[in-house]
């Protein structure tokens, strides 16, 4: 497995707004922690799964790959490239590389563009084809996603959530990138197109031989469509590994958690017990040590005081934990 | 949910006649507006002068209808460019904030603490009168609230989805401001703008009135109210016909301002 996509140690902080007040007391300014430290790999050819609860910074851990935000610390490299330097041009070819698709189907598209427009738009400023190729160029991405021809004509508003994220697709695909992150890109759907975006995406990834960064808070979609997986909690990863062991026996009491709380749709299987205990603290101020101890079980002195390292346990699986 | 754009409509008819009125007065016009007829003095409302005659006997129908080229003129360029203006800074500090966005926004309070009018007044005294210096003051004075809308909007639009997919794309700053959030954001600026222009006729007729802006002999609305003040009591229709010219043609331009904002309501 090559390793497509080096994430080492990424940092992203927003600083939050200070009042006065804090300003008189002279608190010192407070950063919402969103990416913490991330190191992670993506290989070639996979779909690597990222899963989390809201909030726990996989939207911004995405957008830093994408270079939508710019990290605070940390490196990422693109087939041994660093990617954080580029700028104009360069970035441009990057971005042709690795593309994005958004969460939210109505907001991601130009409203005021015909569907034809935005693929062409993409097709033109990145020169993938002769001007003249281009209106045979957006029939085959719509070909390519499962859309009618005619829908180049028509704009955004015309088509439901589940067609508007095939256009989300499209737009991404009409550059031919290499890597896709797709940020929640179901979430915003009913379950029943869900099904078919997802299948869509795999379909794509077989015939592309696309590289996919799925980020999910959706366990079933993770199991169902991913290579590996890695959970994220309060900006840091606790455990990456593959899915079928991962879910077989997961390590981190987080990612046990998580497993248990996926809703059973078997009576028998059913439980009433809380999967995690209390809500997620507040990523202003992270708690010390490791960040889920208020929340686990097994948490003791050590949990409360050093933070732990995502560690190798054996068949390219890695688990941030003390007690595991 | 298709409701006929009945105001839209009315109001579009309004600004045909102005500029049928404006393109061709010599068709309209009963008789030539710069002519005297000393047979016809203060003559009140009749048939041969159906909004009556001025002082000097020139019939106020057809000076009406000749000053609707010269107010719509005004109509049109005192909306256009201080419109012009704001919008592309309003844009710029939108999409760019930090120190820009600081440093305008404080001028923007700084000319918007002035009355409107008494500014013009200042800038056209400076300048000298006549219709080409009007222009300017107003849109020295004039591009504020341009702007305002146009910052609000864009600081929306900045932060859409879309806009970070043509980031994600590679797209050019330029392409992104002008190709997706100006056409995004540009509605509430198109409305506020035809509204603006009744405005802007009251305002070109208040200059016009004290001497500022369209120069006599010259037919303008506001000049032939400014010409029947004298004569109220005892010939009002002097100062009453242009001036309920002035209702109609801003009545026009608000409906139309109206049936615009319906018409650019963007579907998501």
């Amino acid at each position: 497995m090559t390793v497509m996509l080096a994430i080492r140690n990424l940092t992203r902080r927003f600083p939050a707004r200070r009042s006065l007040a804090d300003l008189l007391r002279g608190r010192p300014r407070q950063a919402v922690h969103a990416v913490e430290q991330v190191s992670l790999d993506v290989h070639r050819g996979e779909t690597l799964g990222i899963v989390g609860e809201s909030g726990c910074g996989k939207s911004t851990l995405a957008r830093c790959l994408v270079r939508l935000h710019t990290p605070d610390a940390g490196s990422l490299a693109f087939e041994g490239a660093d990617v954080l330097a580029l700028e104009g041009p360069a970035r441009r070819a990057y971005n042709r590389r690795v593309q994005m698709v958004f969460q939210d189907p109505y907001s991601s598209l130009n409203p005021r563009l015909t569907v034809g427009e935005t693929l062409a738009e993409a097709l033109h400023v990145h020169a993938i084809v002769p001007k003249a190729d281009i209106p045979a160029r957006v029939r085959a991405l719509l070909d390519l996603v499962h859309l009618p021809h005619d829908a180049a004509a028509r704009r955004p508003h015309e088509f439901s959530g589940g067609q508007r994220q095939r256009i989300g697709i499209a737009r991404a695909l009409a550059v031919e990138p290499h890597l896709i992150i797709a940020d929640e890109p179901v979430s915003a759907l009913d379950v029943s197109v869900q099904a078919a975006i997802v299948n869509l995406f795999m379909e794509l990834q077989d015939r592309l031989g696309l590289t996919l960064v799925f980020i999910t808070h959706d366990l079933r979609l993770v199991r169902h469509m991913t290579h590996r997986v890695a959970v994220m909690y309060l900006g840091r990863i606790v455990e990456v590994g593959p899915t079928a062991a991962l879910f077989a026996a997961p390590r981190h009491p987080y990612t046990q958690a998580l497993i248990r709380a996926v809703p059973q749709v078997k009576p028998g299987r059913r439980t009433t017990e809380a999967a995690v205990i209390g809500e997620l603290p507040s990523p202003l101020e992270p708690p010390p040590g490791c960040a889920f101890h208020p929340r686990c079980p097994l948490a003791d002195a050590t949990c409360r005081r050093d933070i732990p390292v995502l560690e190798g346990r054996g068949g390219a699986w890695d688990v941030a934990c003390h007690q595991a | 949910m298709k409701r006929p754009p009945t105001p839209l409509l009315g109001g579009l008819a309004i600004l045909g006649l102005m500029v049928a009125f404006a393109v061709a007065p010599d068709v309209f016009s009963p008789y030539d507006p710069l002519a005297f007829d000393f047979s016809a003095l203060l003559a009140p409302p009749s048939w041969a002068h159906p909004f009556g005659t001025d002082q000097f006997g020139r019939d106020l129908l057809s000076r009406s209808i000749s000053a609707a080229a010269i107010d719509l003129q005004i109509a049109v360029f005192a909306t256009f460019f201080p419109g012009t203006l704001g919008a592309l800074l309003g844009l710029l500090i939108g999409w760019y904030g930090g120190l820009a966005d600081a440093v305008i926004g404080r001028l923007m309070d700084l000319v918007a603490t002035f009355p409107f009018l008494v500014l013009v007044i200042a800038i056209v005294a400076i300048l000298g009168p006549g219709l080409a210096n009007m222009y300017v003051a107003i849109t020295i004075v004039g591009w504020v609230p341009y702007a305002r809308l146009m910052r609000s909007e864009a600081m929306v639009q900045k932060n859409g989805e879309y806009v970070a997919a043509c980031k994600v794309l590679g797209y050019s700053t330029p392409r992104i401001l002008f190709r997706h959030i100006l056409p995004n954001a540009i509605r509430p600026v198109l409305v506020y703008a035809v509204t603006a222009m009744a405005l802007a006729i009251l305002l070109g007729s208040s200059l016009g009135y004290l001497g500022l802006g369209a120069q006599p002999p010259t037919a303008e609305w506001g000049v032939l109210i400014a010409d029947g003040k004298n004569f109220f009591t005892t010939a009002p229709w002097i100062a009453l016909f242009p001036g309920t010219v002035i209702v109609i043609a801003g009545l026009g331009f608000s409906l139309t301002g109206d049936g615009l904002a319906d018409l650019l309501e963007v579907k998501r």
